[in-house]
Order: C-alpha cells, then sequence, then structure tokens
C-alpha cells in the first residue's frame, strides 16, 4: 500500500536526460510549465504532448508511470471538468433537465485535462529522471543569489535532502510497524473513522520515537565528520553546463517558442 | 502427530506485475508438526521473514495455499485476523513497536485485542512477563525507560500474552550481548517445552539453532533447500557453506578431526555432544593405542 507512492520517484537511467545537468533541467521543467498556459490552444497543446511523448521516449521511463503519477489528482481533475461541462455559457449541444452541455464546455474540458495531464507528466519526469540530491543541489546553485538577502539556502536545501533522503526508510519504517502491530491483533484498515484514528497511535508512536532516534544519530554522524554549515564547502562533484545540455537547450528554446506562437499559427492553418 | 503449519507450492512475488518484480518465495511446501521446534537458516534475502510473515496471514500468497490447523486461511480472508492470534509473530528488532505508557499495557495489547475479559488479561500479562523474567516493579514503568534487553522481553512477552498455538520469531536474540543472547533463547526454549507450544525460530547463529532446534528449514532464494533433523542438516556441512552458511564452530572441529584421521562422527552440533563423544575416542583411541 505505502509502496505505491510515485512521486519524487527517481528511476535511475543513463539517457540524455537522465545525463543533463539538473540545473538545466530544472529550468526547462518550469519553461514547460510556462508554455503549457501560454500555449492554451488545440496545436499547442498538441505539440506540448508531442515534447512529452518525444521526452518519455528518450529518457526510456516508461508511460505506464504517468497514469499512477495521475492516480492522486484524478478526483481534482474529474470535479474541474465536470463543473466546466455543465456550467460554461455557449452554444448547447446536449441538454437533460437542468443540466446542458455546450460546445465550449467541452473544448474547455478538453484544454484542462489535456494541459493537467502534461504538467503532471512533465514534472513527474523531472523527478523520475533526477536523483533527489541532484535535484536539490540544482536548487541550491539556482538560489545562491538570493544568500545576498540573507535567505539561508544551503540550510534550505540540507533540510530537503534530508527530508527526501528519508521518506522511503519512514515509509519503510511504517510498514514495518504496521506489520508489527498486525502481528498483534490491530484493525487498521476497518471500522468508522475514529477507531481507524485510535487504531494508529499504537503506528505512530513507534515511528516518532524512531523519527527522533534517526535525527539523533543523524545529527551526530555529521557531527563527527565536522559539519558546520554551508560556508566554505566544498563539492564532491561539480555541475558543469556541457555541449549536451545547450545542444538541449537550444532545441527545448525553439521548440517552447514555436508553442507559445502556435495561436498565431492555428490562424493562418486553413480549417 | 498433525501438522499445524502447512505449505503447498507457496508463492510470493513483490510488486507482481510490475517491472522488477522479484521472486521471494518460490514454490514452497513444508509441514511443521504441532509441537516441535523448527529453526529456519539461509543466506541473506532468501525469504525467511516473507515466508513467516505468511504464516500469520500479514502476506497474502501469490500463488499456492498455507494451512494452519487444517484449515486454508485465506479461504475467508475477512476472517484472517484470527489467525494472527493463533499464529505469535514476533518480529525483528520487536522493541520498536512498544508504545504504551507502562509495561503491563502494553503486553496487554495483543489479549486485548482478542477481545478477553479484564481478568484474564491481567493474568495472562503477569503469566508471559513472568515467562521471560520480567520482575514484577517494571510492570508499572514505562517501556521506553528500560533497557534494550529488557525492551525486548516486553515485546516478546507482547506476543506471549496471546497463547499462540505456533510462536514465529524473527531473529530474537539479534543485536544482544551474549548473556541476553542465551536468556531470552533458553526462556523461550523453557516456553516452548512447558506449553508444547510450536515454535519456529528464524537465526543467523548456527549455534543457536544446533542448540535449540529439533528440525531444521533451509531456505535459498525462495526455495526450500534443505529440511530435516537438526544433526542431518548440520552433517551436510559442504552443502550449507557452498550455500554460503556454515555450520556451529563445534561441527567444524569435528570435520576437520575426521580429515585428520580421527575417528568422531560428523553428525555433531552441540558442545555437551561433542564433550561425549571427545570421551569415546579417546576411550577408544587409549585402547588402540592412538591418539
Amino acid at each position: 500500500m505505502l509502496r505505491d507512492i510515485t512521486i519524487g520517484q527517481h528511476f535511475p537511467g543513463n539517457s540524455i536526460v537522465h545525463r543533463m545537468d539538473p540545473r538545466v533541467k530544472l529550468i526547462l521543467t518550469l519553461a514547460y510549465i510556462v508554455v503549457l498556459f501560454v500555449g492554451s490552444n488545440p496545436l499547442g497543446l498538441f505539440l506540448s504532448a508531442a515534447f512529452l511523448v518525444l521526452a518519455y521516449r528518450v529518457s526510456q521511463i516508461p508511460f505506464k508511470l504517468i497514469t499512477k503519477s495521475l492516480k492522486p489528482i484524478l478526483p481534482i481533475v474529474l470535479f474541474t471538468a465536470l463543473l466546466n461541462l455543465f456550467f460554461v455559457q455557449g452554444e448547447v449541444l446536449f441538454r437533460l433537465w437542468v443540466f446542458t452541455i455546450t460546445r465550449e464546455g467541452v473544448y474547455n474540458v478538453a484544454i484542462l485535462v489535456v494541459r493537467i495531464i502534461c504538467l503532471i507528466a512533465g514534472t513527474s519526469l523531472l523527478t523520475y529522471t533526477t536523483s533527489p540530491i541532484l535535484l536539490t543541489d540544482a536548487l541550491e546553485q539556482l538560489l545562491r543569489p538570493f544568500a545576498k538577502l540573507h535567505l539561508p539556502v544551503h540550510e534550505l536545501a540540507m533540510m530537503m535532502t534530508i527530508a527526501l533522503r528519508f521518506i522511503p526508510t519512514l515509509i519503510e519504517e511504517t510498514d514495518k510497524i504496521m506489520s508489527a502491530q498486525k502481528a498483534r491483533g490491530a484493525e487498521l484498515d476497518t471500522g468508522s473513522l475514529s477507531q481507524r484514528l485510535r487504531a494508529l497511535v499504537p503506528v505512530l508512536i513507534p515511528l516518532f520515537i524512531s523519527a527522533f532516534r534517526r535525527a539523533d544519530e543523524l545529527a551526530m554522524a555529521m557531527e563527527c565528520r565536522c559539519y558546520h554549515g554551508g560556508e566554505g564547502r566544498t563539492r564532491l562533484t561539480v555541475l558543469r553546463v556541457g555541449g549536451q545540455d545547450v545542444g538541449v537547450c537550444v532545441f527545448c528554446t525553439v521548440y517552447f517558442a514555436l508553442i507559445c506562437v502556435s495561436a498565431t499559427l492555428l490562424a493562418f492553418l486553413p480549417v | 502427530m498433525s501438522a499445524i503449519i502447512k505449505t503447498e507450492n507457496l508463492r510470493y512475488v513483490y510488486g507482481a506485475g510490475l517491472p522488477g518484480a522479484t521472486v521471494a518465495l518460490d514454490g514452497i511446501d513444508l509441514s511443521i508438526e504441532q509441537g516441535e521446534f523448527v529453526g529456519v537458516i539461509g543466506p541473506t534475502g532468501c525469504g525467511k521473514s516473507t515466508l513467516i510473515t505468511h504464516f500469520n496471514g500479514l502476506n497474502r500468497p501469490t500463488e499456492g495455499k498455507i494451512f494452519i490447523d487444517g484449515t486454508d486461511i485465506w479461504a475467508k480472508p475477512e476472517a484472517i485476523r484470527q489467525y494472527r492470534f493463533l499464529v505469535g509473530l514476533v518480529f525483528q528488532y520487536p522493541e520498536y513497536q512498544l508504545f504504551e505508557e507502562t509495561v503491563e499495557k502494553d503486553i496487554a495489547y495483543g489479549p486485548r485485542n482478542m477481545g478477553l475479559s479484564a481478568a484474564e488479561v491481567e493474568e495472562r500479562v503477569m503469566q508471559a512477563a513472568a515467562f521471560v523474567g520480567l520482575a514484577p516493579e517494571t510492570m508499572k514503568r514505562s517501556p521506553f525507560e528500560l533497557s534494550g534487553g529488557q525492551k525486548r522481553r516486553v515485546a516478546i512477552a507482547g506476543i506471549l500474552a496471546m497463547r499462540p498455538k505456533v510462536l514465529v520469531l524473527d531473529e530474537p536474540a539479534a543485536g544482544l550481548d551474549p548473556e541476553g543472547r542465551e536468556m531470552i533463547l533458553s526462556q523461550i526454549k523453557k516456553f516452548h517445552k512447558e506449553t508444547h507450544t510450536t515454535v519456529v525460530l528464524v537465526s543467523h547463529s548456527m549455534e543457536d539453532i544446533a542448540k535449540y532446534a529439533d528440525r531444521v528449514l533451509v531456505l535459498q532464494a525462495g526455495k526450500v533447500a534443505m529440511y530435516d533433523t537438526t544433526e542431518r542438516v548440520f552433517a551436510r556441512a559442504d552443502e550449507l557453506v557452498q550455500l554460503g552458511l556454515s555450520v556451529p564452530q563445534v561441527t567444524k572441529i569435528f570435520l576437520k578431526m575426521r580429515q585428520l584421521g580421527v575417528n568422531v562422527p560428523a553428525d555433531v552440533y552441540t558442545v555437551k555432544y561433542a564433550k561425549e563423544r571427545i570421551l569415546e575416542a579417546l576411550a577408544a583411541g587409549k585402547g588402540a593405542g592412538q591418539c
């Protein structure tokens, strides 16, 4: 059950996408999100989706994972889709009792759903192909200019690294504790809401205790290795933008620009 | 004798249907008789822990069947909880599951989940605590104030108090000092003798298995490699070494002695038995003018 969480999961590989500089990937992902909203027309979204298909192909990430990462937000998508479907005014296509479906409604829903799928799949690709550690490294370096404004960039990045590092550990730990309490007859997935909440106490208390224990041990281990914050700290792997990154950047810039002007292009297409 | 645990072609696959699915158990057929003390050994990752979580229905087999006391436990999945009480499972490092304010309340968690009366729970808690050697004055203390070894005993008592028909323990002595090891294991043996509870003990220590188990199950890559009486399993020392396991040190010495031409048996696996065999060999050796 708990193993099914995929958001932020990393699938190691050796494709161009995997090997790209994480800073470049992060910026391109942000650009992609912006482009998705700028090019919110059929042609633009088609190009955006085609871009994703290409990117997933190149990085050899199975498409099945897209559906998996979409699952948690599916209710929200359905809800907004239904609202749009029934409450957008326009040319009536279909009428049943108080419900009317308009041409504009259908169009809006199609655009909305494709955009959300692209949004989730696009951002997921970043986390699928970049290890969390590299990602925080990239974030830290991109935010470095803000350190001058006394933003604790290094500390924030370190906190994020530690949090990410411990998510799988804590999930595993939770699984173990749940099994142990089930072995003593705990009923975790049946009963009313209040019963279930009460049944969680035997899981949460040991989990908190173990989290504190791990925090203590980690702090000790960091002190043993003379950790003293970000000042004067050098890196084992220095991020470098290579020729490949520049190439991908140029390609993406041109492609994204194309999507941005797709609305204008669409006007010239004979329809 | 009747089989208390019986498995038929038990298969379990982690992440079935996904890329990277791994077969943890691959066609396990075995039967454990009522009242036996079975030791389970095998290299790391051979499926020991996965197997034992099938005994009380925490994991559902991908294929195959498992019978507890003659009934297929997955015939009625909604009634699976009763098998958790029938087969008491002590996990590795069980002290990390403690959560109550007092030792007494923590041990009572299992019995209370069974829906027993307060008096019955009380009696079981006291008896279980006595079995693992917890002093009455510790019962009102917080389990988090206790030492590691004592916490471990509280956790084991929590399972004993459910009075399971089968007690399954995954490395109950891991991380304890030699004295603590000896104490925990001998208390389990005592519990086994006095209550005739079937015990399944998973361990990496060949010495512990040799000393306490009647039968030994050797797992290798999700399959049963050997399942026989302790002496017969440890007599196959070469095969065990090939599996990445070993034999008790005293067995090693005896096998070396045999290689050197001393006439001693090969199926020696406890120090006590070894002493008798050495004395015998010496007596025989004197008669023949050897040694």
